[in-house]
């Protein structure tokens, strides 16, 4: 599969701050590729790097085999975090108004319409609702029939609902061949959408591949879940973590039948015991010690 | 690229059509201004006199009238120069104290008729006599017209620009734009190209109205005055967007917009003459671009002239103009940070 884009060395320094320490990735052409990671772990800023709106301290981007330009700005679909679009406008005009800035040119009612904008065309941008206004800003990034997207945070604020109709829409632009990159903190968007994850932390790539195997590499078992109290004090030396914040202890166990015998050998009672896949949150904390939505 | 301007420019009238209070304050206040000054100020009533003296030079003691309070007496070395500056406002009175001593007068002028009387009272020993100063005489509410659209035309640039572009930037649609194959010139020219219509259309109505209900005079060509309001305008929009090209505060903007237009409605000429002001004052006022907007514009309409002869005007217009679009592009900010 060809390269549809790739991050070399990206270095952003602020005063006192190095945002983005030496972030390299590269991403295939027609897939989704996530930046996961708490806020302040530097996606956005890796991202805006790529987008062309912050300067990087040093470092490349390339894109479809050159340094990314203007045919980058052509070809590329944003959708920011946040973006203020312009008062007084209706949905429908706040489209043409993006869609006259490219060459390239996407089939406005069928963005319309596969955004779920029809019924708010005429509507004022001002009084659209969070979920409708994230519609809309996916529908801007997709006016100029983009080859790359880039969604930043896309439904930070939604209901579940509405972050399940975007993920469905999301999954529909993949589907027709564009390639995207997500940032998100909520890993299961990262596992539902994304098919190769770059998880950051404080400015770093700490491990990158594809979701399934990355869990799989590590994980080999599954996680039993106890509640802290009366649990602690008679785990004896069966090895385990303790989320005191939380309230719970967790233990790792390749063998969940014998684990749990163990336990209740130790008296401890297995009434609240939840046992679950790890997922993407585990490998996060394994890997910096620090919670995703920390 | 026209394109893409044009998408911008569009975009920008939609938005500002549609905010209503913003559309009605800028047609509301010109007009309101011109409606109260018209009837308070018939031919203007400051409490300060300025009176011109024909010669090179004032002698204190050549004549009584110069010992009077509060007022101020400038020399004018031409009489064809007085006699304008009285038919324009910009004096209220002309005095000749050598033979043959006369004295020249606005009728229009309620500040004439006081500076009169106590000019009358001086010359006790009726040495002066009153002069017709021919043609017709320009009223307060004529020579304020011209201010007071170029006043309001200073506040729709520096603000519905400068400001906008603030905002703009705060709430991250440049951000956005920035995302995009627009340039920063591009959205410059659009911004320009925008306020130019909205101002030059509400410029030309409020233009037309108080023309036709106050009969005021216009001796040149109209065409030359729109040209000037058009340049005025680039002008003064090109100055707002270099001072919010990398500004990400409101309130800063609104301070540094402050700093520039106070000064420049003060010193322009919007609202009365600065010929008692002093040659440093008055050499001062040049930088504005308001003062070469409102000189090009009140000669143009009281005294008829052509363009060839307010070009010194028109060229300081564009010089500025460049130097605000250069520094402006080259400094402008998408977002903030």
């Amino acid at each position: 599969m060809a390269i549809a884009l790739e991050a070399r060395h990206l270095v952003k320094e602020y005063p006192g701050v190095l945002a983005v320490d030496d972030v390299s990735f590269a991403v295939e052409e027609g897939s989704c590729f996530g930046l996961l990671g708490p806020n302040g772990a530097g996606k956005t800023t890796t991202v805006e790097i790529i987008e062309g709106v912050t300067a990087a301290t040093s470092g490349e981007v390339w894109y479809d085999g050159e340094p990314a330009g203007e045919r980058f700005r052509e070809e590329a679909g944003i959708q920011f975090q946040s973006t203020a679009l312009q008062d007084f406008l209706t949905v429908r005009e706040t489209l043409e108004m993006f869609q006259a800035l490219y060459d390239r040119r996407a089939d406005l009612d069928r963005i319309i319409e596969s955004c779920s904008l029809t019924e708010l065309v005429d509507r004022d941008n001002r009084k659209l609702s969070g979920g409708q206004r994230q519609r809309l800003l996916l529908a801007v990034a997709l006016v100029n029939r983009p080859r790359l997207i880039f969604l930043d945070e896309p439904t930070t604020g939604l209901d579940p609902q509405a972050r399940r109709n975007f993920w469905d829409l999301v999954q529909r632009i993949l589907a027709d061949g564009a390639t995207v990159i997500l940032t998100t903190h909520y890993m299961d968007e990262a596992q539902v959408l994304c098919d190769e994850i770059a998880i950051m932390d404080a400015g770093r790539i700490v491990t990158q591949g594809a979701p399934d195997k990355l869990l799989r590499d590590r994980y080999r078992g599954l996680i039993i879940e106890l509640p802290l109290a009366d649990t602690a004090a008679r785990l004896g030396d069966i090895e385990h973590r303790t989320f005191e914040n939380l309230g719970i202890v967790e233990i790792l166990s390749s063998d969940v039948t014998a684990s749990l015998e163990s336990l209740a050998g130790n008296g401890i009672s297995l009434d609240r015991v939840k046992i679950r896949q790890a997922n993407l949150e585990d490998l996060f904390l394994d890997l910096t010690g620090h919670t995703l939505r920390a | 690229m026209l394109k893409r301007i044009y998408a911008v420019f569009r975009a920008r009238n939609l938005e500002f059509m549609r905010d209503r209070a913003t559309l009605a304050w800028n047609i509301v206040l010109p007009l309101a201004l011109i409606a109260g000054l018209s009837l308070a100020f018939g031919g203007g009533n400051r409490s300060e006199f300025t009176v011109g003296v024909l010669g090179e030079a004032i002698e204190a003691d050549a004549h009584p009238f110069l010992g009077t309070r509060y007022v101020d007496f400038v020399t004018v070395p031409e009489l064809s120069e007085g006699l304008r500056k009285v038919s324009r406002h910009q004096l209220d009175l002309l005095v000749r104290f050598e033979s043959p001593a006369a004295y020249w007068v606005n009728p229009d002028s309620s500040k004439g008729y006081f500076a009169e009387r106590a000019l009358l009272q001086a010359d006790s020993e009726g040495e002066l006599t009153k002069e017709a100063i021919g043609g017709e005489p320009i009223r307060y509410v004529d020579w304020v017209l011209p201010g007071i659209l170029g006043m309001n035309m200073m506040f729709s640039c520096l603000f519905g620009v400068g400001y906008v572009v603030v905002r703009y930037r705060k709430n991250g649609f440049l951000k956005r734009l920035r995302a995009t194959p627009l340039k920063p010139l591009e959205f410059i020219l659009a911004q320009i190209a925008s306020r130019m219509l909205l101002v030059l259309t509400i410029t030309t109505v409020v233009f037309v109205a108080t023309h036709l209900v106050l009969d005021t005079p216009m001796e040149g060509n109209y065409l030359d005055l729109f040209a000037v309001a058009a340049l005025g305008t680039i002008c003064l929009v090109a100055l707002g967007l270099l001072i919010a090209a990398r500004v990400t505060s409101e309130e800063l903007a609104g301070g540094l917009l402050n700093m520039i237009n106070w000064p420049m409605m003060l010193l322009s000429g919007v609202w009365f003459s600065l010929e008692a002001a002093g040659e440093t004052v008055q050499q001062a006022a040049l930088v504005f671009p308001l003062t070469h907007v409102l000189d090009a514009s009140r000669a143009i309409m009281f005294d008829g002239a052509s363009l060839a002869e307010i070009a010194p005007n028109l060229l300081a217009l564009s010089a500025m103009t460049v130097v605000f679009l250069f520094f402006g592009a080259r400094v402008f900010r998408w977002h903030p940070g």
